[in-house]
């Protein structure tokens, strides 16, 4: 067997995959050959680094170099200079944005200082496709441990004094959950993970299902051992092959290894897991709806009680956790309750990962402490707002979470806080905004989402989201009333108070929030028919100005509706009431004469 | 069983434990309003995906709205109906529901007995604030039933009908949003569906969103037509409930009224599809009789049990579900079909008029009869047995359409020959009642004594399925009898298993027969109204001076002068029928 002195990691996740992450393996492994290196340095393809900003990245171990934005044709410099003679490629590094200077070691960038990564303590360290490497970074020990050593109780008392809390949106005690499904007697009960990751942008759970799929494997056994289950089901979207195809080789490899199946590590614990493949529906996160959907009928949700603890999946016990909080269990039990509660406030323990996005500089997949401020998160972590521009809001908690703003910074995230706040964790959702965005518009956006994706079954959902789509259509359009901005509020309020589930309960969310902390947006979307931001089209007027003109006619002539007069050499002007607002006359303009108002 | 204590309004209420809100609500007097939920309790059946959000109440302690319809008692619980809270939530919901419903309201075919436009008027609905786009759909035309889903309101009670009770699923929740809507698998016509027509989704819709397919300007046009003699028969759960539709209380028989009315409208004979009634039971029991002697002979090929077929939505059904099993239904044709069969043969010749210058109209409380008739079958050179079926509330409106002031009719008689029938014909109406009816005649002509005890309480009642044993002399014979199609799925599988004991087995497709069929006046989730039909069927029978079929002196004349006997190869010719395998075969392309 080779010992090898050195690894070099390659991301293997989606985003750095997409931008031609396997033939930078492919290139440097034939880099490596073509100077007999291939039995001393081994190139290794992970699951997400998280800094996706800068990807697809390359990490040189042992020395912890973090190559940025490496192309294909970077392997050579990379094998002639970094492995042949140990001199970084200067060019491929991360170049820190204040101090201007090249940072080698990833230990030392701003978007990893502040994090902690438990969740995803082995994306972008071992190849996910090997169990082995997962085996040497601890995994199933923790199982070994819980069979060996615990009883189901003293398991599950584990999980409870360790805090450890629903990362899907809920944030329900998994240890009380795990509790209730254990209660209720049953001939069989099923473990589900819940994999319906469906917030846009959120990839959160994708991550770990790439980067390190047996620590959701080991999870579920645990999980089964606590609630008396032998059947594991893992409910995941059709979009995601590459987390499918990765699941499937990690589920075959610990079958071959005992550690699924009949008689785990010699107990007499039975456990096997099948896969279930959902349509992408958003709806479908919800458990009842999943549950549902995995029976074959139907994704749409069913009134709690019962709980899925009581009558779940075929009307079995089911205990239905999120990816993320099944990545979370087996470290519990290696580092100790104590250790995991340890982290975080007083009332949302360990770490939480998200997904940054939109107008920041870091984008990408970060895990932080319970209690990081969200100013650490954007800041510190995210590099800030892109472009120098102004921080505007923040989007937690995904398309039916809130927008803070700069008086919420401060705001230690944790569950109750950001609940507190008008928004929610949700499942770790996180969308910058800046100055250039339209708060009445970024509304609308995330009720088009929601609209999209109502299942359809109770009226609020189904009507109101649709109506409140509408009335923000209106408002965005200029036609808004303050009426209706009345109408907005108290439909806000009672598609919250009356809907079925989960999505309807929070899907006025982005309106309140931006009724509230954005009111003045609204009273000028309605009064004074103007959109600070620009964004809303119907409301921007084109003019000429006069004393730049020169008459030139270019406007006139990329007018695609003749909306623009004026004879050569004279004063042009813009008939607004045939204007459509396109924008080609201000683009054709070397004059500046053409002024958005 | 455990007792819990709660307020409601204030008022404080002791229930069992598994009690909801809206029940324990209703036990003092609230009436907390409902659009989605239907409750058929003496069906077991129930309706709550609480899905309206219009029963919504605020609960002490609990963050949001619960809705009443499914939410169970607790211990200490503090339920408010009518705050300002839950007033505006419920109206707010309203107003949504109806933003996204057509005003058509004084041209659809529910105008006055639709529950959303109640609810409206109720609630005092003025004005709609949340005014927007409305979703449309195409209509879809089938031989029974019309949908008109810009019309659906997504209370899901069709579906709950046909998935969970009937068992069919034809419909189904389909697409998104608020795109999302009931229908059959890939939105297809209902006709290409696995349909059987029972109706039940139109008797529990609470809008104008399913419907029958009107033929009332027919009948109206043929009345017309002077060279058209116009023959109707009525079916016999007709009269147990048009009564309701003129304000009459739930189980007014209606017989005498109904001839009158009838008569009033123009139609120039007025018969019963009771007399077919007793026709179907000669030909029926003769065959179970066959079927019986033959088996007890020690013939194996012999098919027991044997299965009535007087109801064309069940005949659709095993031919759509069950065709491998489709030697087992006695071939009878239904009742309506053999009274149309005579009527154009045997009465046509008698009166001296040619097949085609008659037109027989069927009054039936169901939508699958409008089916029926249109089998290519059941007519000949293209000339249907029966031309034109219209359902109990179809009638009523003919009725009011002509200026009868019902209530004040006197009460006529059927006319002759086709008129007469027996107690035995009348309990066709109700489930058990067809196989109470044979047992009446096959005792006598098995046994050959004289039956004293006509009635047979074991096959009475509204229980899922029932099971009766009758003593043929030292003969057990068991009956089966299902009512409901998933009922009958379950006797079904039995008989396919090998398990089933039944010589004999009654199917109706709808839940209490056809007194609650798909053609009645609404019953607007009340099972009460439903029992009371059946006690009025039971009352016309037991007033009747003949009880048993063979008793039926029209019956034997008509055998004497025209069939022969039963199960001649006249009666197989005009009375029989033979049935096809309809397994669906959906291919996307």
């Amino acid at each position: 067997m080779s010992k090898y002195n050195m690894h070099l990691l390659v991301c293997g996740g989606t985003g750095c995959r997409a931008s031609a992450s396997d033939s930078i393996v492919t290139q440097l492994r034939k880099e490596l050959e073509s100077r007999g290196l291939e039995d001393q340095v081994q190139v290794i393809m992970t699951g997400c680094f998280g800094f996706c900003e800068k990807g697809p990245i390359v990490k040189v171990m042992p020395d912890n170099t973090f190559y940025v934005e490496v192309k294909p044709e970077d392997a050579a410099a990379i094998v002639a200079e970094h492995v042949v003679k140990g001199r970084k490629v200067e060019h491929l590094l991360y170049l820190d944005p204040e101090q201007q200077a090249h940072v080698s070691d990833s230990k030392h960038m701003g978007f990893y200082k502040k994090q902690l990564r438990i969740a995803l303590r082995n994306c972008g360290f071992i190849n996910p496709e090997n169990i082995d490497e997962a085996i040497a970074r601890d995994a199933y020990a923790a199982l070994g441990k819980v069979l060996s050593e615990m009883t189901p109780e003293q398991a599950i008392k584990v999980i409870m004094d360790a805090g450890l809390r629903g990362r899907g949106g809920g944030g329900f005690p998994a240890g009380l959950k795990w509790s209730l499904a254990r209660k209720n007697e049953a001939d069989e009960k099923y473990v589900v993970c819940n994999a319906d990751e469906g917030d846009p942008g959120a990839f959160m759970d994708r991550s770990i299902l790439e980067g390190d799929p047996h620590s959701v494997l080991e999870a579920m056994a645990i999980c089964g051992y606590c609630i008396g289950s032998s059947k594991g089901l893992i409910y995941i979207r059709a979009e995601y092959p590459l987390a499918i195809e990765r699941l499937k080789i990690a589920l075959d490899q610990a079958r071959e290894y005992g550690l699924l199946g009949k008689n785990i590590l010699g107990s007499d614990f039975d456990f096997d897991i099948e896969l279930r493949y959902g349509a992408g529906a958003f709806v479908c996160g919800e458990e009842t709806a999943l549950i549902h959907s995995m029976e074959g009928l139907r994704g749409e949700p069913t009134l709690k009680p019962p709980f899925p603890a009581e009558s779940g999946y075929k009307g079995k016990p089911t205990n239905v956790n999120n990816v993320e909080t099944l990545a979370n269990v087996p470290v519990i039990f290696l580092k100790g309750a104590k250790w995991f509660s340890e982290i975080g406030t007083e009332k949302s323990k360990g770490t939480k990962v998200f997904a940054l996005a939109g107008k920041i500089n870091n984008v990408g997949l970060i895990e932080v402490p319970m209690g990081t401020t969200l100013r650490e998160v954007i800041f510190e972590i995210g590099g800030g707002i892109k472009n120098g521009k102004k921080f505007k809001a923040v989007q937690t908690g995904g398309p039916s979470g809130g927008c803070l703003t700069e008086k919420h910074l401060s705001t230690p995230i944790d569950f109750d806080n950001l609940i507190a706040a008008g928004s929610m964790m949700g499942s770790g959702g996180m969308i910058v905004i800046d100055e250039d965005d339209c708060m009445v518009s970024m509304a609308k956006f995330f009720l088009e989402f929601t609209v999209e994706e109502s299942c359809g079954k109770c009226s609020p959902c189904r009507i109101g989201n649709k109506r409140l789509y509408e009335i923000l259509e209106k408002i965005t359009n200029g036609k808004g009333t303050m009426a209706d901005l009345d109408n907005l509020r108290n439909l806000s309020v009672v598609i919250k108070d009356t809907s079925l589930c989960g999505l309807g309960q929070s899907s006025p969310n982005p309106v309140l929030s931006t009724l509230d902390n954005f009111w003045d947006e609204y009273i000028e979307h309605v009064m004074e028919k103007k959109c600070r931001a620009g964004q809303c089209k119907a409301l921007l007027r084109y003019e000429i100005v006069a004393e730049n003109c020169v008459g030139c006619t270019a406007c006139a002539r990329a007018c695609p509706v003749n909306a623009i007069r004026g004879e050569r050499k004279q004063i042009h002007e813009i008939d607004q009431s045939i204007c459509i607002k396109c924008g080609a006359c201000f683009e054709k303009c070397k004059f500046d004469a053409v002024i958005i108002k | 069983m455990e007792k819990i204590r709660l307020t409601i309004d204030n008022k404080p209420v002791e229930v069992s434990k598994g009690t909801t809100i809206l029940q324990a609500a209703r036990k003092v007097g609230i009436h907390i309003p409902t659009l989605c939920y239907l409750g058929l309790h003496d069906l077991k059946i129930e309706n709550k995906p609480a899905g309206c959000r219009i029963c919504v109440v605020e609960v002490e302690g609990r963050r949001n709205l619960a809705p009443a319809c499914a939410t169970d008692c607790t211990e200490g619980m503090v339920v408010r109906t009518h705050t300002v809270r839950v007033l505006n939530a419920r109206k707010t919901v309203l107003e949504l529901i109806i933003s996204d419903h057509p005003f058509e309201c004084l041209t659809c075919a529910k105008n006055g007995s639709c529950e959303l436009q109640s609810m409206a008027q109720e609630f005092g609905i003025r004005e709609i604030h949340y005014e927007g786009e409305k979703s449309t759909y195409r209509p879809d035309t089938s031989p029974s039933i019309i949908r008109e889903l810009d019309k659906c309101i997504l209370c899901r009670r069709c579906e709950m009908m046909c998935n969970d009770v009937q068992t069919v699923g034809a419909l189904s929740g389909v697409n998104r949003g608020f795109m999302a809507v009931v229908a059959p698998a890939f939105e297809m016509n209902l006709e290409y569906s696995t349909c059987t027509y029972c109706g039940q989704c139109v008797a529990v819709c609470p809008t104008g969103a399913l419907t029958e397919v009107d033929h009332t300007n027919k009948v109206i046009r043929a009345l017309a037509d002077p060279a058209k003699t116009v023959v109707v028969q009525t079916a016999p759960a007709v009269r147990a409930a048009l009564g309701e539709a003129f304000g009459l209380e739930p189980g007014t028989l209606v017989t005498g009224k109904m001839v009158a009315a009838l008569r009033q409208l123009g139609f120039d004979y007025v018969f019963d599809t009771d007399f077919a009634a007793d026709l179907t039971i000669m030909e029926e029991g003769t065959e179970l009789l066959g079927r019986l002697s033959r088996f007890l002979q020690g013939d194996k090929d012999v098919k027991l049990p044997i299965l009535t077929s007087c109801c064309p939505a069940w005949v659709n059904f095993f031919e759509s579900y069950f065709p491998d099993m489709k030697d087992i239904p006695s071939t009878a044709r239904s009742p309506q079909q053999m009274f149309g069969a005579i009527a154009k043969t045997y009465f046509a010749e008698k009166i001296n008029t040619r097949r085609e210058d008659m037109v027989v109209v069927s009054i039936m409380p169901c939508l699958a009869k409008k089916y029926e008739c249109q089998r290519s079958e059941f007519a000949s050179d293209g000339n249907p047995d029966v031309d034109y079926s219209i359902s109990t509330r179809e009638l009523a409106q003919l009725i009011k359409q002509a200026n009868i002031d019902f209530k004040s009719l006197p009460d006529e008689d059927f006319d002759q020959p086709l008129g007469e029938s027996t107690g035995a014909a009348v309990i066709f109406g109700t489930t058990g009642g067809v196989i109470e009816a044979a047992t009446r005649t096959a005792y006598e002509l098995f046994t050959g004594k004289t039956l004293e005890k006509v009635t047979f309480e074991d096959m009475r009642g509204l229980e899922n399925i029932k099971s009766a044993s009758v003593d043929f002399d030292g003969l057990e014979i068991k009956i089966g009898i299902a009512h409901g199609l998933g009922n009958a799925r379950k006797l079904l599988e039995d008989i396919r298993d090998g398990k089933s004991q039944f010589h004999a087995i009654e199917i109706m497709a709808c839940p209490g027969g056809c007194i609650g069929g798909g053609g009645q006046p609404l019953h607007h989730g009340d099972s009460s109204i439903l029992k009371a039909r059946q006690q009025a069927i039971y009352r016309e029978d037991a007033d009747k001076p003949l009880k048993k079929s063979h008793e039926n002196p029209y019956i034997h004349k008509l055998y004497e002068e025209f069939l022969g006997e039963p199960l001649s190869e006249k009666a197989h010719h005009l009375l029989h029928t033979h049935y096809f395998d309809k397994k669906k075969k959906i291919t996307i392309r």
